[in-house]
């Protein structure tokens, strides 16, 4: 049924038709509505899941990792400060290869205070083994939810699902809402082969010395290269119930684009509407949005951005004293394969609006800049 | 804000696309706050603020002389003020379409919110629907239905009083 909500709503839709056992979570701006409607679905029946209170995110997440490791499907939602008290358990999600969802709503870190929209919380957690999924719409972000926990659950991995903050957080908008009865279709129940439980005792978090560590190790890389596939077959599972598919990318207008802007978000939306008003004045242009961060798609994103002569890419975060996070990881896939050229843009930092005249602005720098003095550049800072 | 989701719902039901979303900054109840509702025939892209509305509604008059309210405002649109004064500025006369509603005595009659703090969102809707003829008073009436938690009827019905009653001065 198609109704008009909010994307933080969009995220417990998600939740509630992917019938999760276990909610556990601590509220923080802007994300607390994805749990105070879970809360409320629990209290009144809607979904048959206890929702346990914590006095932290820290105790959120390992609350998540009790109760996955006791065979329940477990969610949490969080942002910023929030994902960065987390950082220790999230962790331990993957070591102990648990399939938990994390949503979280990108906002910029503090200090200064910041309740606005960037993608450096998220993004400082690009190492810890979590995949993770950037959503531009609240009908995606609805959708990703069961597709997380079918990717998760079939590698043993934890998946965080990524929203700008009042972007699609705060913003209503249409979305086709999905049921149980619906999802039940595509997610099949959740039985682990091993879990706590008394009646067939295991060990748990053990010590592992050096000569085993090193091999579970391996085993995560390989689920994460394994989850290129996944994550392909699972999108595709998703379209044949529900009609609608996101793929690891999403390239636009790119087959004979000489230039291709490189998008995560929601200002991949927006630069879609750019993209076509540069094409009406016959600017051969397009744009890629990466869905997919972690595995990273780079087969993919090679051959998109092969065929073009230069690349820009925004980028809503900074790596300080190295530049664009998407900006590193689009250059380690073209790297020794080809030479064109790669310019970084950042833009938007703490929620600073990315309007279509931004996006053109940093359009018109790439295509007008043939040898850029400098590949990081800052876009609307004031000087 | 609800407001603004009342009335991108009431577009939704008449086949539009819609988006609803307040100014991003920290709000706090009686503070001056502004919130956005974008319409469309085909899917909406632009995922940013607005900066230059066709239209603009007044919850509260007072705003019209602390606050620049047709910063960017497109010229003749629609200004639809709740207010049971006159309106005395001519520049807001005469470069816009200006409708004037008394929602709060619509809310008092109705028992939505209390005298020195009613709730006028309902009012006002109902009050753009009339005055602008852009969406109908059946799909206002759907909105309220479906996005006001209780008083159902009692909003339903300050929508259609104000959307008979609003006035057109210009």
């Amino acid at each position: 049924m198609k109704k008009v909500i909010m994307g933080n709503h969009s995220v417990s839709h998600g939740v509630m038709a992917s019938e999760v056992k276990v909610i556990s979570a601590y509220p923080i701006t802007p994300q607390t509505h994805i749990v105070e409607l879970l809360s409320e679905m629990c209290g009144n029946g809607d979904i048959d899941a206890k929702f346990i209170k914590v006095e932290s995110e820290h105790s959120a997440m390992a609350a998540c990792v009790g109760a996955s490791a006791a065979g329940s499907r477990a969610f949490t939602a969080t942002s910023s400060q929030g994902l960065l008290l987390m950082h220790e358990m999230l962790h331990w999600a993957v070591g102990a290869r648990l399939p938990i969802v994390l949503a979280n709503v990108n906002r910029a870190v503090g200090p200064p205070w910041s309740i606005w929209t960037d993608q450096n919380d998220s993004l400082s957690q690009r190492d810890v083994g979590w995949l993770q999924i950037y959503c531009e719409s609240n009908q995606e972000t609805q959708d990703t939810i069961p597709q997380a926990f079918k990717i998760a659950e079939e590698l043993q991995m934890p998946v965080m699902i990524v929203l700008d903050a009042f972007f699609l957080s705060h913003t209503y908008e249409i979305v086709d809402i999905i049921t149980k009865e619906e999802v039940r279709k595509f997610l099949p129940e959740y039985k682990p082969e091993i879990k706590i439980d008394t009646k067939d005792p295991h060990s748990f978090g053990n010590l592992g010395g050096p000569d085993v560590y090193m091999e579970l190790r391996y085993m995560i890389q390989e689920a994460m290269e394994k989850g290129i596939d996944v994550i392909k077959r699972v999108d595709k599972e998703f379209e044949e119930v529900f009609g609608r598919g996101y793929g690891l990318i999403q390239p636009y207008r790119c087959d004979d684009a000489e230039t291709i802007l490189v998008t995560s978000g929601t200002v991949s939306s927006t630069t879609r509407a750019v993209i076509d008003q540069m094409r009406d004045e016959g600017i051969k242009i397009g744009s890629l949005k990466i869905r997919v961060f972690r595995p990273f798609p780079f087969e993919e994103v090679f051959e998109v951005l092969s065929k073009a002569k230069k690349v820009a890419v925004i980028d809503r975060n900074i790596s300080f004293g190295n530049g664009g996070i998407f900006y590193q990881e689009i250059k380690s896939a073209l790297y020794g394969r080809t030479d064109i050229p790669i310019v970084g843009y950042i833009a938007g930092l703490g929620g600073r609006d990315i309007t279509p005249s931004v996006i053109r602005e940093i359009a018109d720098k790439a295509i007008g800049d043939d040898k850029p003095e400098r590949y990081i550049n800052w876009i609307g800072v004031k000087k | 804000m609800i407001a603004s989701e009342i009335l991108a719902d009431a577009f939704f039901h008449e086949g539009k696309f819609v988006q609803a979303f307040p100014a991003f900054g920290v709000e706090r109840r009686g503070a001056p706050v502004m919130a956005f509702t974008r319409v469309s025939d085909s899917e909406i892209r632009e995922r940013c603020q607005i900066y230059e509305p066709d239209h603009l509604i007044v919850l509260d008059p007072v705003l019209i002389e602390t606050v620049n309210i047709t910063d960017g405002l497109k010229e003749g649109g629609w200004i639809i003020i709740n207010t049971s004064g006159p309106i005395e500025n001519k520049e807001l006369t005469e470069k816009y379409h200006i409708a004037v509603i008394d929602a709060n005595s619509i809310a008092l009659k109705h028992r939505l919110g209390s005298r020195s703090a009613p709730i006028v969102n309902t009012g006002i809707i109902g009050a753009f629907a009339g005055a602008t003829g852009l969406v109908g008073i059946e799909a206002v009436k759907q909105a309220i239905e479906g996005f006001v938690p209780m008083k159902k009827e009692e909003n339903m019905q300050a929508a259609v009083d104000a959307c008979k009653e609003v006035k057109i001065l210009s």
